[in-house]
């Protein structure tokens, strides 16, 4: 059982400003279902352009609920620059301090902040996921992300990196890479760049990518008839979505399937790409 | 006990009170060395070879094929050093996706000794294919090890079947049997099987003991090297209590296992169905009906596993999670992926895994008090809406 401390479990068993704010001025959303914890976050300004709410949606563990509801309370009554000004340690602070391998699920908090004003403003939302080049390929973390963590944080070890960004966390391959980020975070001698491969899509990219090609797509063409496609998962090039509505019935769906969504996907995404309707 | 309601027997049981009163005196009063020559100490050494006995009552094997060790870890690790180590020559080894790390990651740290590995793929019930076993043994396959019942989801394994699969092909077979021994009836007279590795702990004896069977005449080599103790098989000095609580927990397993499993069956099938039927959305993840009868693994779709168990906790309830922030690994149970179970359900699962100290009112509380729990998760998720 982790250690949480008393404020919180407060926060996790009496969550603040929990749901949605259906006429947001800004909302953000970070995560996915794939990485284990996602935040959408919701706020909406007064005429003076302080957030009067802000409410969140939260997938995850404990810490990460109590971290969404902290954040909401967080920023209430600032201006946005002011709340830009929120690190994952304040959130962390405020809740009396998080286990250290916690620590991830405030940085999510700050990161769902920041897509939210992006979003407010009109700023293309940098997508955390495909902002730097990605260093851990099992939850997609780049080295922007690593190297903000380190700096925030004063992290020291590759230990620290992983329960502050979740980057190391899965088969480990990235942890030298790691090093080399803290070693350069901490002033050593850099290493000369090397050439970088071409860029290949991680397992967190490509489910990111497959999602934005759906919704921004697929969706609105079958929303169009009626019918409506959720992702369920990615395994690989395999995609497993589930049909919805019109959809249900219609006789030419697994057309749809096949040459609508899959044709779309495979051009997109990845030639490979082979999709599924859930069982 | 207190209002503590345990779910959670596969991670580790409750010491039997009839077995706490077995070992009770073989620590401040009969506390002599087996191996002593005089005879305060060998009455101690009478106690563990009745152990061994009981031991080997549940396992249908002789006595003399048992060695007692720390733990189910050390027995896994015992026999596949001494499979690979009496065969210098046979580099390859076959194992599951899902095996217990005690097995698992011994397997992959061996492959960078050089050895090398097969993993076996399982379906989405956790079944693993035979035709693909039959594939993948070699010529310098040393050892097949495969769990008799996964821990996580209680899929048992064909074990028989495999058992004679792997013979016919004349290569050594070892069976994790830890979660197996006193739920699965076992008779190794009628199974070719070489070793097979057990614990105590998850039936009802203390943490610290464990054993490992060695079928007479299979080549072996002790993992710990000093004294005679075990017959040369295991040295250090026998950790008499812990034996002799292992000994009175298999004898109980053995007298009552066609009883409790019909009780705990009972009590299970009563809170899966109760589950099922009152949360939507929710899924078993395991065999259907090869299942160990105390174990059922549910997956509640869009929440996250750890959050339910710290709600569960609020009311005094034990269980166990397969997701990523409760694996420790920041990933969702190795299981659960290699069974194909989409991260939509993974990261949402909960194990319960009963035994015979529970009781039927303990599941209706469950039945009733969980479903309101997940709702209310559900009501915090972004995933909910459809």
């Amino acid at each position: 059982m982790w250690d949480y401390t008393e404020k919180v479990k407060d926060h996790f068993l009496n969550p603040r400003n929990a749901g949605k704010i259906d006429d947001a001025d800004g909302i953000g959303e970070v995560g996915s279902l794939a990485c284990g914890d996602a935040l959408k976050l919701f706020f909406k300004l007064d005429d003076e352009g302080r957030i009067v709410q802000a409410t969140f949606q939260t997938f995850g563990c404990g810490s990460a609920i109590a971290s969404s509801s902290a954040l909401t309370e967080m920023i209430k009554g600032k201006t946005l620059d002011e709340a830009l000004e929120i690190t994952n340690k304040d959130i962390a602070d405020y809740l009396g301090g998080l286990p250290k391998a916690k620590m991830h699920c405030s940085v999510m908090g700050r990161e769902a902040l920041e897509a939210a004003i992006q979003n407010y403003r009109g700023e293309p939302v940098t997508a955390h996921e495909l902002d730097g080049e990605v260093v851990c390929e099992c939850f997609g973390v780049t080295d922007t992300q690593i190297r903000r963590a380190i700096e925030e944080n004063d992290l020291k070890t590759v230990e620290d990196v992983t329960h502050y960004t979740k980057a190391g966390g899965g088969c480990e391959k990235c942890l030298p890479s790691i090093e080399e980020l803290l070693e350069e975070a901490l002033g050593a001698k850099k290493k000369a760049q090397e050439p970088q491969p071409p860029k290949k899509l991680t397992n967190i990219q490509k489910i990111t990518l497959i999602q934005k090609v759906i919704d921004e797509e697929l969706r609105p063409t079958l929303q169009a008839d009626g019918g409506d496609l959720d992702l369920i998962d990615v395994d690989g090039n395999l995609v497993t979505v589930s049909l919805r509505g019109a959809c249900t019935n219609c006789p030419s769906s697994q057309i749809t399937l096949k040459q609508g969504v899959e044709a779309r996907l495979k051009e997109m995404v990845d030639p490979g790409i082979e999709v599924v309707e859930e069982a | 006990m207190g209002d503590t309601i345990y779910f959670d027997n596969n991670a580790t049981t409750r010491v039997d009170p009839r077995v706490f009163e077995e070992m009770a005196p073989y620590f401040c009063d009969l506390y002599g060395n087996p191996s002593s020559m005089h005879t305060f100490g060998g009455q101690v050494g009478a106690k563990v070879e009745e152990a061994r006995e009981r031991t080997a009552q549940v396992l249908g094997c002789d006595a003399s094929e048992i060695v007692f060790t720390s733990c189910g870890s050390e027995a896994d690790n015992t026999a596949i050093r001494a499979a690979l180590e009496a065969q210098p020559e046979k580099r390859h080894i076959i194992t599951t996706k899902v095996e217990h790390p005690a097995v698992l990651n011994l397997a992959k740290a061996l492959v960078k000794k050089g050895y090398h590995l097969t993993l076996l793929s399982v379906d989405g019930d956790g079944m693993i294919d035979l035709g693909e076993l039959r594939d993948s043994i070699r010529e310098d396959t040393a050892l097949v090890s495969i769990m008799w019942a996964n821990n996580e989801t209680g899929t048992i394994f064909p074990i028989e079947e495999i058992a004679q699969i792997v013979r016919l092909r004349g290569v050594l077979f070892h069976t994790d049997a830890v979660q197996a021994v006193g739920k699965v009836p076992i008779d190794l007279k009628k199974v070719p099987i070489d070793f097979l590795a057990l614990s105590g702990h998850k039936l009802h004896a203390p943490k610290g003991v464990g054993a490992l069977y060695v079928r007479k005449g299979v080549p072996y080599r002790p993992l710990i090297i000093g004294g005679h103790q075990e017959r040369g098989r295991r040295a250090g000095t026998e950790a008499v209590p812990n034996i002799i609580a292992l000994g009175k927990a298999c004898q109980l397993a053995f007298d009552a296992i066609d009883e409790e499993n019909k009780t705990v069956r009972a009590m299970r099938d009563r809170l899966e169905a109760g589950l099922l039927g009152a949360v939507s959305k929710t899924i078993l993840n395991g065999h259907s009906t090869q299942r160990l009868p105390n174990t059922v693994n549910l997956s509640f779709k869009f929440v996250e596993g750890e959050a339910i168990l710290l709600l569960m906790n609020e009311l005094n309830v034990c269980a166990s999670s397969g997701s990523a922030c409760t694996s420790g690994s920041l990933e969702p149970s190795h299981v659960l992926r290699a069974m194909g179970v989409p991260f939509t359900y993974a990261h949402g699962s909960i194990r319960f895994s009963l035994s015979r100290f529970n009781t039927m009112d303990e599941v209706d509380f469950m039945v009733e008090k969980l479903p309101p729990i997940i709702e209310r998760l559900r009501a915090l998720s972004p995933y909910t809406e459809e």
